[in-house]
Protein backbone atom coordinates (compact mmCIF):
# COMPACT_ATOMS: atom_id res chain seq x y z
CA UNK A 1 0.00 0.00 0.00
CA UNK A 2 1.77 2.99 -0.67
CA UNK A 3 -0.06 6.37 0.00
CA UNK A 4 -1.13 9.21 -2.46
CA UNK A 5 -0.33 12.46 -1.47
CA UNK A 6 -0.63 15.45 -3.54
CA UNK A 7 -0.35 19.38 -2.84
CA UNK A 8 -1.89 21.24 -5.66
CA UNK A 9 -3.50 25.12 -6.61
CA UNK A 10 -6.18 23.12 -8.21
CA UNK A 11 -9.47 21.66 -6.91
CA UNK A 12 -10.24 18.20 -6.71
CA UNK A 13 -12.80 15.63 -7.56
CA UNK A 14 -13.90 13.30 -3.79
CA UNK A 15 -15.45 11.04 -6.10
CA UNK A 16 -12.55 11.06 -8.55
CA UNK A 17 -10.48 9.91 -6.01
CA UNK A 18 -13.02 7.23 -4.57
CA UNK A 19 -12.97 5.75 -8.09
CA UNK A 20 -9.06 5.65 -9.13
CA UNK A 21 -8.63 4.52 -5.33
CA UNK A 22 -10.81 1.03 -5.12
CA UNK A 23 -12.43 0.83 -8.56
CA UNK A 24 -11.59 -2.72 -9.94
CA UNK A 25 -10.98 -4.16 -6.58
CA UNK A 26 -12.94 -6.39 -4.26
CA UNK A 27 -10.48 -6.63 -1.24
CA UNK A 28 -11.65 -2.98 -0.41
CA UNK A 29 -14.84 -3.35 1.94
CA UNK A 30 -14.43 0.73 3.42
CA UNK A 31 -13.37 3.77 2.04
CA UNK A 32 -13.91 6.93 4.73
CA UNK A 33 -13.17 10.22 3.62
CA UNK A 34 -12.49 13.77 4.95
CA UNK A 35 -13.51 16.94 3.23
CA UNK A 36 -12.14 20.11 4.93
CA UNK A 37 -13.80 23.25 3.35
CA UNK A 38 -12.76 26.99 3.65
CA UNK A 39 -15.50 28.28 6.03
CA UNK A 40 -16.65 31.67 6.43
CA UNK A 41 -18.05 32.21 9.89
CA UNK A 42 -18.77 36.21 10.10
CA UNK A 43 -19.60 36.77 6.73
CA UNK A 44 -16.01 39.04 6.26
CA UNK A 45 -13.58 36.83 4.39
CA UNK A 46 -13.29 37.05 0.67
CA UNK A 47 -10.52 34.16 0.74
CA UNK A 48 -8.38 32.01 2.26
CA UNK A 49 -4.56 32.39 0.91
CA UNK A 50 -2.49 29.46 1.85
CA UNK A 51 1.31 29.30 1.73
CA UNK A 52 2.90 25.92 2.46
CA UNK A 53 6.49 24.85 2.32
CA UNK A 54 6.75 22.99 -1.32
CA UNK A 55 8.96 20.03 -0.62
CA UNK A 56 8.67 19.35 3.10
CA UNK A 57 4.57 19.01 2.95
CA UNK A 58 4.82 16.24 0.72
CA UNK A 59 7.58 14.96 3.23
CA UNK A 60 5.62 15.68 6.38
CA UNK A 61 2.29 14.29 5.01
CA UNK A 62 4.07 11.11 3.68
CA UNK A 63 5.38 10.96 7.47
CA UNK A 64 2.37 11.15 8.87
CA UNK A 65 0.95 8.80 5.76
CA UNK A 66 3.59 6.01 6.97
CA UNK A 67 2.91 5.92 10.91
CA UNK A 68 -1.11 5.73 9.94
CA UNK A 69 -0.36 2.64 7.25
CA UNK A 70 2.16 1.13 10.45
CA UNK A 71 -0.72 1.53 12.73
CA UNK A 72 -3.60 0.70 10.89
CA UNK A 73 -4.36 -2.35 8.04
CA UNK A 74 -5.13 0.22 5.45
CA UNK A 75 -5.48 -1.00 1.44
CA UNK A 76 -5.34 3.02 0.39
CA UNK A 77 -4.87 6.48 1.75
CA UNK A 78 -4.90 9.32 -0.14
CA UNK A 79 -4.16 13.23 1.00
CA UNK A 80 -4.95 15.88 -1.15
CA UNK A 81 -4.02 19.61 0.07
CA UNK A 82 -4.39 22.83 -1.56
CA UNK A 83 -2.67 26.06 -1.72
CA UNK A 84 -3.07 29.65 -3.07
CA UNK A 85 -6.12 31.30 -2.94
CA UNK A 86 -9.51 29.54 -1.61
CA UNK A 87 -12.79 31.33 -1.19
CA UNK A 88 -15.43 30.03 1.26
CA UNK A 89 -17.42 27.15 0.35
CA UNK A 90 -14.17 25.64 -1.62
CA UNK A 91 -12.39 22.53 -1.08
CA UNK A 92 -9.06 22.73 1.08
CA UNK A 93 -8.03 19.18 2.22
CA UNK A 94 -9.17 15.61 1.21
CA UNK A 95 -8.47 12.91 3.47
CA UNK A 96 -9.18 9.32 2.28
CA UNK A 97 -8.92 5.88 4.52
CA UNK A 98 -9.67 2.05 2.66
CA UNK A 99 -9.52 -1.18 4.44
CA UNK A 100 -11.26 -3.97 4.88
CA UNK A 101 -13.32 -2.91 7.75
CA UNK A 102 -14.97 0.51 8.63
CA UNK A 103 -13.27 1.17 12.03
CA UNK A 104 -9.67 1.39 11.04
CA UNK A 105 -10.63 3.28 7.57
CA UNK A 106 -12.63 5.89 10.02
CA UNK A 107 -9.40 5.66 13.20
CA UNK A 108 -6.89 6.01 9.96
CA UNK A 109 -8.60 9.01 8.36
CA UNK A 110 -9.45 11.18 11.72
CA UNK A 111 -5.49 10.52 12.99
CA UNK A 112 -4.52 11.65 9.18
CA UNK A 113 -6.27 14.62 9.72
CA UNK A 114 -5.22 15.38 13.04
CA UNK A 115 -1.52 15.37 12.16
CA UNK A 116 -2.03 17.12 8.90
CA UNK A 117 -3.29 20.33 10.86
CA UNK A 118 -0.46 19.98 13.21
CA UNK A 119 2.19 18.93 11.54
CA UNK A 120 1.95 19.39 7.61
CA UNK A 121 3.72 23.25 6.64
CA UNK A 122 0.84 24.97 5.76
CA UNK A 123 -0.48 28.73 6.96
CA UNK A 124 -3.57 29.90 6.32
CA UNK A 125 -4.10 34.07 6.07
CA UNK A 126 -7.41 35.79 5.37
CA UNK A 127 -8.02 38.08 2.73
CA UNK A 128 -11.27 40.32 3.88
CA UNK A 129 -14.34 40.76 1.60
CA UNK A 130 -13.97 45.18 2.25
CA UNK A 131 -10.27 44.14 -0.08
CA UNK A 132 -7.81 44.59 2.67
CA UNK A 133 -5.62 41.98 4.11
CA UNK A 134 -6.27 40.27 7.31
CA UNK A 135 -3.63 38.57 10.09
CA UNK A 136 -2.35 35.12 10.15
CA UNK A 137 -4.77 32.76 11.06
CA UNK A 138 -3.57 31.69 14.78
CA UNK A 139 -2.82 27.83 15.79
CA UNK A 140 -6.08 26.46 18.07
CA UNK A 141 -4.73 24.53 21.20
CA UNK A 142 -7.17 22.05 20.86
CA UNK A 143 -5.77 20.94 17.60
CA UNK A 144 -2.46 20.04 19.46
CA UNK A 145 -4.71 18.58 21.92
CA UNK A 146 -6.77 16.57 19.15
CA UNK A 147 -3.31 15.01 17.96
CA UNK A 148 -1.85 14.24 20.92
CA UNK A 149 -4.71 11.82 22.34
CA UNK A 150 -3.64 9.22 19.58
CA UNK A 151 -0.02 9.42 21.86
CA UNK A 152 -2.07 8.27 25.14
CA UNK B 1 27.44 18.74 -2.71
CA UNK B 2 29.38 16.17 -0.40
CA UNK B 3 27.24 15.10 2.53
CA UNK B 4 29.94 13.32 4.26
CA UNK B 5 32.01 16.15 4.87
CA UNK B 6 32.89 16.93 8.15
CA UNK B 7 32.00 19.75 10.13
CA UNK B 8 35.06 21.97 10.62
CA UNK B 9 35.29 23.29 14.69
CA UNK B 10 36.34 26.45 13.22
CA UNK B 11 34.95 28.77 10.89
CA UNK B 12 31.59 28.96 8.77
CA UNK B 13 29.43 26.90 6.34
CA UNK B 14 27.24 28.21 4.43
CA UNK B 15 23.52 27.21 4.93
CA UNK B 16 20.32 28.37 3.51
CA UNK B 17 17.59 29.88 5.52
CA UNK B 18 13.98 30.23 4.34
CA UNK B 19 10.92 31.71 6.71
CA UNK B 20 7.20 31.43 6.00
CA UNK B 21 4.50 32.93 6.91
CA UNK B 22 4.45 35.65 9.63
CA UNK B 23 8.17 35.01 10.09
CA UNK B 24 8.87 35.30 6.24
CA UNK B 25 7.38 38.80 6.53
CA UNK B 26 9.10 40.15 9.57
CA UNK B 27 12.60 39.04 8.56
CA UNK B 28 11.67 40.55 5.51
CA UNK B 29 12.59 37.99 2.66
CA UNK B 30 11.87 34.40 1.96
CA UNK B 31 14.86 32.75 2.11
CA UNK B 32 18.98 33.75 1.70
CA UNK B 33 22.14 31.99 1.96
CA UNK B 34 24.01 32.53 5.27
CA UNK B 35 27.95 31.83 6.02
CA UNK B 36 27.01 30.38 10.06
CA UNK B 37 29.63 29.88 12.59
CA UNK B 38 30.72 25.90 12.64
CA UNK B 39 30.54 26.11 16.38
CA UNK B 40 26.88 26.94 16.61
CA UNK B 41 25.26 23.32 17.99
CA UNK B 42 21.56 23.39 17.68
CA UNK B 43 18.70 25.31 16.64
CA UNK B 44 18.15 27.29 19.80
CA UNK B 45 22.16 28.77 19.28
CA UNK B 46 21.12 29.22 15.40
CA UNK B 47 17.93 31.13 16.76
CA UNK B 48 20.31 33.34 19.17
CA UNK B 49 22.95 33.66 16.77
CA UNK B 50 20.45 35.39 14.28
CA UNK B 51 18.58 37.85 16.53
CA UNK B 52 21.56 39.39 17.23
CA UNK B 53 22.15 39.87 13.48
CA UNK B 54 19.66 42.72 13.22
CA UNK B 55 16.18 44.22 14.40
CA UNK B 56 14.15 41.90 11.77
CA UNK B 57 15.81 38.91 12.90
CA UNK B 58 14.90 39.66 16.64
CA UNK B 59 11.60 40.80 15.79
CA UNK B 60 10.64 37.86 13.85
CA UNK B 61 12.39 35.48 16.65
CA UNK B 62 10.66 37.58 19.51
CA UNK B 63 8.58 34.43 20.92
CA UNK B 64 10.89 31.85 20.81
CA UNK B 65 8.02 29.49 22.56
CA UNK B 66 6.20 29.78 19.50
CA UNK B 67 8.83 29.50 16.82
CA UNK B 68 9.28 26.41 14.75
CA UNK B 69 12.14 25.11 12.80
CA UNK B 70 12.65 22.18 10.74
CA UNK B 71 16.21 20.90 9.55
CA UNK B 72 16.32 19.50 6.15
CA UNK B 73 12.21 19.22 6.09
CA UNK B 74 11.76 17.58 9.26
CA UNK B 75 10.76 19.16 12.42
CA UNK B 76 12.87 20.33 14.58
CA UNK B 77 13.40 21.15 18.62
CA UNK B 78 14.96 24.22 20.11
CA UNK B 79 17.31 21.62 21.41
CA UNK B 80 17.98 19.35 17.97
CA UNK B 81 21.59 19.92 16.52
CA UNK B 82 21.90 21.24 13.61
CA UNK B 83 24.32 18.58 12.42
CA UNK B 84 25.13 18.75 8.58
CA UNK B 85 21.61 20.55 7.88
CA UNK B 86 21.85 22.17 4.89
CA UNK B 87 18.42 23.80 4.79
CA UNK B 88 17.20 25.34 7.63
CA UNK B 89 13.32 26.73 8.10
CA UNK B 90 11.24 28.78 10.42
CA UNK B 91 7.65 29.24 10.95
CA UNK B 92 4.92 30.01 13.27
CA UNK B 93 2.89 27.04 14.42
CA UNK B 94 0.95 25.79 11.15
CA UNK B 95 -2.69 26.21 9.98
CA UNK B 96 -3.24 23.88 7.72
CA UNK B 97 -5.86 20.87 7.22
Amino acid sequence: MTPLIRIQREDFSLQDEIDALATGRADIGAVVSFTGLCRDEAGTLAALELEHYPGMAEAEIARVAGEAAARWPLLGLVAIHRYGLIRPGEQIVLVLAASAHRRAAFEAADFMMDYLKTRAPFWKREHRADGTLGGWVEARADDDDAAERWNR
Amino acid sequence: MNAAAPIPATGTRPVRLVYFAWVRERVGIPEETVEIPAGLATVFDLVRWLKARGENYATAFADEKILRAALDHVHAKPHSPLGEAREIAFFPPMTGG
